[in-house]
């Protein structure tokens, strides 16, 4: 097959071995190959994505790797507009015969639809701020180091009589996007996870941080903590079900709250279907919240721009307990008569925007200090399967999980089965009493975000379960 | 999509070409998984198009044991230096997973295929024209706005055409190509404090299966659009479903997602062998419970079925990606737990003689691991009506609204679109907000009733999430309306 000029066609085996992402000069080319060629065929209007990925994964369970995997994919994608039509078309084929063939797949699909009269001309070359999350420390992580880290975390479980289960994941990702208004913006990070699950029969419990530098992640902290965890959660007591006051490890609370966000969508309120529709400027939340979307905040990920290359912009969502501000994307922003805030999806699609970088204002606290000022309450390290039960009072359900201690007279006392929680999320952030620092946690439920620990009363369990 | 075409024979040359190099390079056992993905997704709102989107992906899979231990490498570069580089790539990764292993890994035996199949289907999705099968959505969407009080409707069409090329260091050389075609419809209604939805025919996408555009037309959007846009605007002014035990029947729509949760994932013997622990949980199927625990009550009859013969599900098809021919398993016998999902080394390393067939994956870029197939209620021997009019105080629960169950698989609670209160054996009155939960054996124990063929469905479930990285999945779940004894009802609005 044919190669696009500065495509893959320059890469070598070393380079493809080391997973070195495209170079900036080759990304562009891509992205003008796609222009040119599209301008070729008479489109009025063209906008590329070129997403590069190039992630490994070191998967451990019953103190060995089971499972350990790499995987490098380019993809483009294409978004043409003629007449008022638009559609996308996608590949990963960057041969110039693909390449024009995908460009045809996105016209004939547009040709297929009604001409949409809202539908917005292309944005025109952006200035955007420069964020650098690409730490070669984690680009160069091999899988030796991977395997060298997961084996002392595993022995650790060994010796304690524990058996060790997780992740040590490390990567690299670049995005792209060029239209034919001129618009051109890129991005580039890395980013690493470690996870462990550390069991002992008939107890578990878990530990897991996210990071651009590997550096700053400790996979044998992270084992001690969980594996001590798991240690007192061996012996537990069955608790009724009913309103308690629970401390929110960072990672239960990320993942709780994470559920609220696209609620805070211009377009989700427009559709009359976010629980802020007739709340908005309203005293929802306790005067203690406060939560902005940031990008560029130290502790977030993610590209400045949005879907369509706009730049992103700093939101403040909820000031002391009131949303104040939605996220737009241009299509929203007009309808709304606001300015875009650069958080659109990739067009078309039907759900709009969302924020996606979230930095909570946290408090002064910490977990000591909010387990010395309780009395009783539960200690829970994080939630799971967690699902919406009510869209408008944001009534959420799931389950602790992997540690569940009981808090007495300011110390934890044992260890409580598991409990099924319906919470109404807005209820939980009108009853939050102390907050730690913000720190960037990350779960399982939602994306990573900057949240604090959290003393929260009242927070309602519904059932119980067997372990 | 109309590109570039890559020759059979091109495709097969590249598996061996990979399977030689990792030979080469150490790996004592290897599989790859070439595979072409193509889909088409339509989507409307309020009238307008939504998302309209096509795209395709072809790349390669590489999974070798080296060492002893697994690698898995996969590459989009189709080229024999590409495929080489790749299966170098993960014969190295295999040896540095021996960097931290207790044992090597031994498959349990299966013989070489060499065949050709393709999913059955009468209308290739991709062959009919977007204009018509817009025009279908628009005018659904068109019908439910009609309705007072809708305040949003959203409709969607999925259609995938997936080609694998697996070839193994055993000697298999199997190509399957699966067409899988998804529909559904939605009206939502704001009023008040209160937001309530209904679809048809299910939630979250509607129905899928692996069928051509014929799944689409036997459905009937066009009645359904209304009814179910009344149901949604009426749902406000309707009873909220009370706190209570009772009597629970389950439509075949949730009963498919309850079969799903709290049958289908604890069975999966990666997650009871603890190799699932951190992210998607274990199972409190522990091995010591095959062929004695009384999972049901006698008349529940529960298979794991990827052959044609069950149906054209979302977990149909010829081979899995490990290269085991479709299989079915009971997993529940008269009331009785009798199976796993299993692949080659978790069936050697609880001794049975041969996988289930089961190891399925997502894309060429995704290593294969234990799914659902289609994991399927038998049906009973009930009719309908008569069930309804057997059931003296019960609530009906129809359609998926929340789901949620513990990492073990044993405490779950689920809420539906719409309920309705049966009294004295009739359809009496509609209900909002319905709830129920359980422990999986006392709920799957009190069922004394369910329906017969005639009202059974093969449901597809297009969003089953496991591994890491995470996999999206198809699965199937065969169900027809059920009924449940001393069920706890209502938690999920308790204010207790």
């Amino acid at each position: 097959m044919t190669i696009a000029p500065g495509a893959r066609g320059k890469i070598g085996r070393k380079k493809a071995e080391h997973a070195e992402l495209l170079a900036p000069r080759e990304l562009r080319g891509i992205i003008e190959t796609v222009l040119r060629l599209a301008k070729s065929t008479g489109v009025a209007e063209t906008e590329v994505h070129v997403d590069e990925v190039a992630d490994a994964l070191t998967r451990f369970a019953n103190n060995a790797i089971h499972q350990n995997v790499f995987e490098r994919v380019v993809t483009v994608s294409i978004r043409t507009v003629n007449g008022g039509r638009t559609a996308r078309a996608t590949t990963n084929r960057l041969d110039e015969d693909s390449l024009l063939a995908t460009i045809e797949a996105s016209l004939s699909l547009a040709h297929s639809e009604p001409r949409d009269p809202r539908l917005l001309p292309m944005p025109g070359k952006q200035r955007y701020r420069p964020v650098n999350r690409f730490v070669q420390a984690t680009a160069a992580l091999t899988p030796e180091d991977r395997a060298r880290a997961v084996r002392l975390a595993c022995d650790l479980a060994a010796k304690k009589g524990q058996v060790a289960a997780g992740i040590f994941s490390s990567g690299q990702s670049q995005t792209a996007v060029g239209n034919s208004r001129g618009l051109f913006a890129t991005y580039c990070e890395t980013h690493s996870q470690f996870s462990i699950t550390m069991q002992e029969d008939p107890a578990a419990s878990w530990a897991k941080a996210d990071f651009a530098d590997v550096r700053e992640i400790h996979p044998q902290k992270l084992a001690e903590r969980a594996s001590e965890k798991a240690h007192l959660a061996v012996k537990t007591q069955e608790l009724a079900p009913g309103r308690y006051t629970v401390i929110l490890e960072p990672a239960a609370v990320l993942d709780l709250v994470g559920f609220l966000f696209y609620d805070f969508a211009a377009t989700a309120v427009q559709d009359k279907r976010s629980c802020l529709n007739n709340r908005m400027g309203k005293q929802l939340f306790g005067k203690n919240i406060s939560i902005r979307d940031d990008v560029f905040h130290p502790l977030q990920k993610g590209a400045p721009f949005d879907g369509e290359g706009m730049p992103r912009q700093k939101v403040l969502l909820v000031d002391c307990g009131v949303p104040k501000n939605l996220v737009y994307s241009r299509a929203s922003a007009k309808t709304a008569r606001r300015k875009p805030t650069g958080h659109g999806f990739a067009l078309p699609n039907e759900y709009g925007e969302a924020p996606m970088n979230l930095v909570f204002s946290g408090g002064d606290s910490s977990v000591e200090k909010m387990l010395a000022s309780t009395d009783r309450g539960l200690l829970v390290t994080r939630l799971w399967y967690i699902r919406e039960v009510d869209p408008y009072e944001k009534v959420m359900t799931g389950m602790t999980r992997d540690g569940l201690f009981l808090v007495e007279n300011g110390t934890v006392t044992g260890a409580v089965k598991n409990f099924r929680f319906n919470q109404s999320l807005i209820e939980m952030l009108k009853k939050v009493e102390l907050m730690s620092p913000a720190v960037r946690a990350t779960g399982e439920e939602s994306f990573e975000m900057v949240v604090p620990a959290m003393m929260v009363r009242d927070f309602h369990f519904s059932e119980v379960t067997k372990f | 999509m109309a590109s570039v075409s890559f020759s059979t024979e091109l495709m097969w040359d590249l598996c061996t070409y990979a399977l030689e190099t990792a030979k080469l390079r150490g790996a004592s056992y290897g599989d790859v998984r070439l595979m072409h993905l193509r889909q088409r997704d339509l989507t409307t709102k309020n009238g307008q198009v939504g998302t309209l989107a096509q795209g395709e992906s072809i790349g390669i899979g590489v999974r070798v044991l080296a060492n002893g231990t697994w690698g898995f490498a996969s590459t989009d570069r189709l080229t024999r230096e590409g495929v080489a580089a790749c299966a170098a790539q993960a014969v190295s990764i295999a040896k540095a997973s021996a960097l931290a292993k207790r044992s090597n890994v031994v498959l349990a035996p299966e013989n070489a295929y060499v065949d050709s199949w393709q999913s059955p289907f009468r209308k290739d999705p991709f062959e009919i024209p977007v204009e018509t099968q817009l025009a279908l959505l628009l005018a659904a969407d068109g019908e439910m706005r009609k309705v007072k009080g809708v305040t949003l409707t959203e409709t969607s069409m999925q259609f995938r055409k997936i080609d694998s090329w697996f070839a193994s260091s055993i000697g298999s050389r199997i190509h399957q190509r699966k067409v899988i075609s998804g529909c559904g419809i939605g009206a939502t209604s704001f009023q008040g404090d209160e937001i309530q939805k209904r679809s048809y025919p299910n939630s979250f996408g509607g129905q899928h299966a692996l069928e051509g555009y014929e799944l689409v037309e036997s459905l009937d959007l066009m009645k359904h659009a209304p009814v179910i846009a009344d149901e949604a605007a009426a749902l406000h002014a309707a009873e909220q479903c009370p706190e209570k035990f009772g009597t629970l029947i389950l439509a075949g729509n949730q009963l498919g997602l309850q079969i799903h949760e709290s049958i289908g994932h604890p069975i999966e013997l990666d997650r009871v062998l603890g190799q699932e622990a951190n992210f998607a949980g274990t199972s409190f199927l522990t091995l010591d419970q095959l062929n004695k625990l009384k999972y049901a009550s006698s008349i529940v009859n529960v298979v794991a079925d990827a052959r044609l013969d069950h149906g054209r599900g979302l977990g149909t098809f010829a081979y899995d990606d490990e290269g085991v021919p479709a299989q079915c398993t009971d997993i529940i016998k008269d009331g009785t737990f009798r199976g796993y999902l299993s692949n080659r080394e978790t069936a050697r390393l609880i001794g049975l003689e041969r996988s289930s067939g089961t190891m399925r994956t997502e894309s060429w870029n995704r290593l294969p691991i234990i799914r659902m197939t289609n994991v399927s209620l038998v049906p009973g021997t009930w009719d309908y009506d008569d069930l309804l009019a057997d059931t003296a105080d019960g609530i009906l629960m129809d359609t998926n609204r929340s789901w949620s169950i513990d990492d073990r698989r044993y405490q779950f609670q689920f809420s539906t679109e719409i309920g309705w209160e049966i009294n004295g054996g009739k359809k009496v009155r509609m209900l909002k907000n319905p709830s129920y939960s359980g422990i999986t054996t006392e709920f799957w124990n009190s069922c004394d009733a369910i329906c017969k063929f005639d009202y059974w469905t093969l449901w597809g479930t297009p969003n089953c999430g496991k591994g890491q990285p995470m996999q999206t999945m198809g699965t199937g779940h065969g169900a027809a309306p059920a009924r449940f004894r001393k069920v706890r009802i209502g938690t999920a609005f308790s204010k207790q």
